[in-house]
């Protein structure tokens, strides 16, 4: 198979390097399975998916629910994006499509779509917040919370977990808001001497 | 301190050096530039912007109407208050008078913006807004506490109170120390409140490093914009003294008494050496006897009252200062600066008798009264209401979660603000749901004695209002204002238009009320009765710089790119901005001059295509997943052409129109299954068009059973052209079958090319033999390179995509159409189905507007000169010379090039009844010459179409 390339693959050393002073951890996951769902919560359809992923579709907006090694995003009132491992995506779509038996569902494979940026460490909300106006405090969208939203000027899907954030982002936006994460991160990678202590 | 000759003795702080107006001076560390320049004796700081008088150092905040500066140095920043510039060493800065200078040069200092969200925003870190904060943010609320000065404390700065024994400073340095330590509160020093919106949506800006000079630490942001979401809003934002209007007010000199409190008890610095007070209310006294204790000479107090403060006038008796009761300050005298005072009994500015005496004096302090700050209050859309007592406006009804707590609601004791901020912090915890706890301490402090009355005064009678200054920042005096009232204008907007009182950089802080006072005077009407002008946002000047933050340079607006970006650079592209992509524009080679030599590439590219092989990143159309059982019904009534009839396996070329029947987007769309599409859309239109398709899904049809998802990014294309493309497919995926009979026009095939899944369709936006390859993403570099292996493949970007195109008459929307062209002026009759029952568009076609024969159509144009190359835009008339204007036009270019098929020029352009005007000359005007081209038919190419097969 040819070398595959995912979208911020041109930024780890530069995360890396942000990452080692104890701020913020950028990181790229490559390559994680996406699949966007589209199907009525109300149907049959919905429950044979649940069953057949392991866990049922999750219902309140803004929450995503893990089972096994899939998280399941609420992205509207009949979307879901299903998360997954690398390379576990024709396995999904198999057992989505089955599980639909034929009724009006979608089922389509966007792993390449958007690619996965880890914004995590102690200040991983003082650097979302630059960007993020949703309030990210562990009260309001702690581990289980997820949203679709903007940072910056890109649209992302954020997910909260126990350390940090996940954040989808469109691929052809990866360079910008890898940029942007750098940025925002500098003042928390290199501590600023002789900061005045706030009055 | 002899070089500081009005500093008191004791102060301390590291010594700093400055120099303003290319004078050397030395402050204190604490200092602001106006202390500074008043402990070094400077008493003229800048000049008036409109008659050129000299002006003082007035005030000690960001009410400060006269001393505004310019930094010069570290880095040149306009308009600037003295009494808000933080000292530092190294500052150069110069008076100014009205107006500053930008900076020649970029700022190099960094800016940011973050959001946060709080159960509680205190807005002051006085008595009242720590009380507030700290009731809340020790029950466990998430509380911002922003003030704006450099440390907290608010009026105790100024003052010499103490609490629970301990002097007030201290005691406001100790409790937000507690509180910034709580992990839910943030304390925000230095930050400004500038604007207070809908939903308690509040903006403040904090100045970070602005304090340490060239000091300042790269990566950190000089300036950070707060966009603050709070549940509760308290604002403990205090009160702004005002002055009096009599002559001469404006002189330096001329101080309020509350900031020369201030500097005296803050910063140690005497503002004069022998003083008048001159005012309405019992304040000034506790300014008096401050100042008294730090060495001035109190020469008389002038208070307009007959009766003020038994308590205050016995400390006066006590201390020997003569009070004048029922006097007023008839004039300030001096050249340059304050040396005499006049007095005199107001009766006599009344009409009445009386002595006038003039009193040698360096120090005029002066106190109108205070006026709650209730600039936020009022932006959040709260009422005001006139308070009698105070004689000022104070929170009415308030329209939001916010409330106002200390003297910003009128409430004049120190302790009585304590209490009050305690309440509110309590009401914030009990909105937040939280438990309000049933005991809270409030320090203790001083016995005050009880206020007397104030008494309202506005003006001093006189016959000459020419010095009777309102606005000291925009020169309107006395005089002016009774102009406008003459004039007919009784409302305080209409006057603060007509005189520019109040429009400056401090928006009337001090000279707000005194301006609606002096109205109400003139009109013998109440103050209550005019009310205020409107309070806007932002509540001090911001600087473009902290507001435009990180969007600048690279992050001004996202870049997007394809997965063979890295590629294109590598190799030399020059980009084109295709809505936010950058898409490769040409490649220069090695020879050609990138800048120069965009003509000679394009023409070596489009030679490749044409005669050759040539391949192009195509990856930014957009790409829908449209699935369901009626996705075919769905595309049937968006397009104009039939898509039902599409077999699994094909492609069709379709338009979508809007509702008017213009042109909306064009593209592919492939057949996956019976069930399932993938549409294609322009790479600038890909967002609207699944807008679209979400609008008629969610609002017309909901009945349908389809879905449609964004797969724009999942894949990467490339377009294989020209009359070798099999031959290099064939060897790039030797498992499919190329020929023209296994794989037609317009079919796709899924296969395996370089060893990579793709899904290959044999489409042609060229006239030539071509296919695009279709792979994932994260796969579209390895295609790329493997395509540009064999060295075979000339790379070719947008500019000749554009030639090819335009040679066959191929369309771009939004370049070849506007908005107001329909498929039939494009001569695509052919793409508007008769058989349909209906389409978004159809009913259009049957206005007769859209049948005139006089409307514009595509066609082509050849110019006779084969060699001139018109201007895109260019107009087009039917006469040899220009008639007198208005010239009729009959039409304009769309797309131009050189073409390299063609050996020629050509261009495409909307004409109105073109089509019929084939072989016709018309002119373009360019420049002063009238440019004759020949109509012709807007497929100037293969129009036979015997190319796209190989």
């Amino acid at each position: 198979m040819a070398e595959r390339r995912s979208p911020a693959a041109a930024f780890a050393a530069r995360f890396e390097a942000a990452s080692a002073g104890g701020g913020p951890r950028l990181a790229e996951i490559p390559f994680l399975t996406q699949i966007d769902l589209r199907v009525d919560p109300k149907s049959p359809a919905a429950e044979r998916i649940g069953t057949a992923i392991g866990v049922p579709l999750p219902l309140e907006p803004g929450t995503a629910v893990r089972g096994g090694d899939l998280t399941v995003l609420w992205l509207g009132p009949d979307e879901w994006l299903l998360l997954g491992p690398d390379g576990a995506a024709p396995g999904l779509v198999e057992r989505l499509t089955e599980a639909a038996a034929g009724e009006p569902v979608s089922v389509v494979d966007v792993s390449a779509q958007r690619t996965t940026l880890v914004v995590a460490g102690e200040r991983a909300r003082d650097v979302l917040a630059h960007g993020c106006a949703l309030d990210l405090h562990p009260r309001v969208f702690g581990p289980g919370r997820c949203a679709q939203t903007t940072l910056a000027r890109a649209g992302v899907v954020l997910v909260a977990g126990e350390d940090g954030f996940r954040m989808l982002v469109r691929s052809s936006f990866a360079a910008y808001v890898a940029e942007w994460l750098l940025d925002a991160s500098l003042e928390y990678v290199t501590p600023p001497a002789g900061e005045a202590a706030p009055a | 301190m002899s070089g500081q000759p009005y500093r008191r003795e004791g102060a301390t702080g590291r010594v700093l050096r400055f120099r303003f107006d290319g004078q050397e001076y030395e402050g204190l560390e604490g200092d602001t530039l106006a202390s500074a320049l008043l402990a070094n004796g400077v008493r003229a700081v800048a000049s008036s912007i409109r008659l050129g008088r000299p002006r003082g150092v007035y005030a000690a905040g960001c009410e400060e109407p006269n001393a505004l500066v310019q930094i010069e140095e570290p880095f040149p920043e306009p308009m600037l208050q003295a009494t808000t510039v933080e000292l530092y060493d190294g500052l150069v800065a110069t008076g100014l008078p009205g107006q500053g200078r930008l900076a020649d040069r970029p700022d190099p200092a960094r800016y940011d913006a973050v959001h946060a969200h709080c159960d509680v925003l205190v807005v002051g870190a006085g008595p009242a807004g720590i009380a507030a904060a700290g009731v809340a943010a020790r029950a466990g609320a998430r509380v911002i506490l922003a003030d704006e000065r450099p440390e907290p404390g608010g009026s105790l700065l100024g003052t010499a109170e103490t609490l629970d024994g301990r002097p007030g400073r201290e005691w406001a340095a100790g409790e937000v120390a507690a509180l910034a330590a709580l992990p839910e509160a943030r304390v925000l020093g230095r930050t400004t409140v500038l604007g207070h919106y809908d939903d308690n949506y509040v903006i403040a800006v904090e100045r970070r490093t602005n304090h340490l000079g060239a000091a300042a630490p790269a990566e950190m942001a000089r300036e950070r914009v707060w966009r603050i979401r709070a549940k509760r809003v308290v604002l403990a934002t205090g009160g702004h003294e005002r002055f009096v209007a009599f002559a001469g007010n404006d002189l330096p000199g001329v101080m309020l008494a509350g900031a020369a409190r201030t500097y005296a008890n803050r910063h140690r610095v005497l503002p004069g050496r022998r003083a008048v007070v001159f005012t309405t209310n019992d304040s000034a006294y506790a300014a008096a006897l401050d100042l008294a204790d730090a060495g001035v000479e109190i020469a008389a107090i002038a208070d307009v009252r007959q009766a003020p403060g038994e308590a205050w006038a016995a400390r006066c008796a006590e201390r020997g200062i003569e009070v004048l009761t029922g006097h007023v300050v008839t004039a300030a005298r001096g050249e340059g600066e304050v040396s005499s005072v006049e007095t005199a009994p107001r009766s006599k500015t009344q009409g009445a008798g009386g002595e006038t005496r003039e009193i040698p004096a360096d120090l005029l302090l002066v106190s109108g009264g205070w006026s709650p700050v209730v600039h936020l209050f009022s932006q959040s859309g709260g009422t005001l209401r006139y308070d009698e007592g105070l004689g000022a406006f104070t929170p009415g009804e308030a329209r939001q979660a916010v409330e106002a707590a200390g003297f910003a609601r009128g409430v004049t004791t120190l302790r009585g603000c304590l209490e009050d901020g305690a309440e509110a912090g309590r009401r914030a915890l009990s909105a937040a749901g939280l438990a309000v706890p049933s005991e809270i301490a409030v320090p203790a402090v001083g016995e005050e004695p009880p206020a007397a009355p104030a008494e309202h005064l506005w003006l001093v009678e006189s016959g000459d209002y020419g010095t009777h200054f309102v606005d000291l920042q925009r020169d309107v005096t006395v005089g002016e204002v009774l102009r406008a009232v003459g004039a007919g204008l009784s409302s305080v907007e209409h006057v603060k238009r007509y005189t520019t009182a109040g429009t400056a950089h401090d928006q009337g802080k001090t000279s707000g009320l005194l301006t609606s006072g002096v109205v109400a005077h003139a009109l013998g009407v109440e103050v209550a009765e005019l009310g205020t002008t409107t309070f806007r946002a932002p509540y001090t000047p911001v600087s473009f710089a902290a507001l435009a933050g990180r969007d600048r340079g690279p992050l001004h607006d996202p870049v997007r790119v394809t997965a063979m970006h890295e590629w294109h650079v590598a190799r030399g592209a020059l980009f084109e901005n295709v809505g936010q992509w950058k898409r490769p524009w040409y490649y220069p080679r090695p020879g050609e001059d990138p800048g120069e030599d965009m003509e000679a590439a394009v023409l070596r590219e489009c030679r490749a295509a044409r005669e050759d092989v040539a391949a192009m990143d195509a990856s930014t159309l957009g790409k829908i997943d449209v699935v369901g059982p009626d996705a075919a019904v769905f595309l049937d009534r968006l397009y104009t052409n039939m898509m039902s009839t599409l077999r699994a396996g094909s492609i069709r070329y379709g338009v979508m129109c809007r509702a008017d029947g213009m042109v909306f987007d064009d593209g592919t769309v492939i057949r996956l299954a019976d069930d399932r599409f993938l549409v294609t859309t322009t790479t600038g239109n890909a967002a609207a068009v699944l807008d679209w398709m979400e609008e008629w899904l969610q609002t017309e049809w909901p009945d349908l059973r389809v879905h449609c998802t964004s797969v724009t990014e999942q894949w990467a294309t490339v377009a294989l052209v020209g009359p070798r493309s099999r031959e290099v497919l064939a060897r790039l995926a030797p498992g499919l079958a190329v020929d023209n009979d296994s794989f037609p026009f317009m079919t796709w095939r899924d296969t395996e090319v370089a060893g990579i899944e793709a899904r290959v369709c044999r489409i042609s936006f060229s006239g030539e033999l071509a296919y695009e390859i279709n792979v994932s993403s994260w796969s579209g570099l390895a295609l790329w390179e493997a395509v540009m292996a064999s060295g075979e493949v000339t790379p070719y970007g947008t500019e000749t995509m554009h030639v090819l195109r335009a040679e066959k008459g191929f369309p771009i929307v939004g370049q070849d159409t506007d908005g107001t062209v329909t498929p039939q002026d494009l001569g695509m009759e052919w793409i508007v189905s008769k058989k349909k029952a209906d389409f978004v568009g159809k009913r259009s076609f049957a206005r007769a507007d859209t049948s005139r024969p006089d409307r514009k159509h595509l066609v082509g144009l050849l110019p006779e000169d084969p060699g001139v190359l018109l201007p895109e835009g260019a107009h087009l008339v039917a006469t040899s010379s220009l008639p007198e204007p208005p010239v009729p036009t009959l039409g304009f270019v769309t797309s131009s090039y050189r073409s390299a098929a063609l050996g020629r020029t050509f261009a495409l352009a909307l004409v109105s009844g073109g089509r019929e005007r084939a072989g016709e000359r018309l002119y373009a005007p360019v420049g002063a010459d009238l440019v004759p081209v020949t109509v012709t038919s807007h497929v100037l190419y293969d129009p036979e179409g015997a190319r796209r097969d190989g």
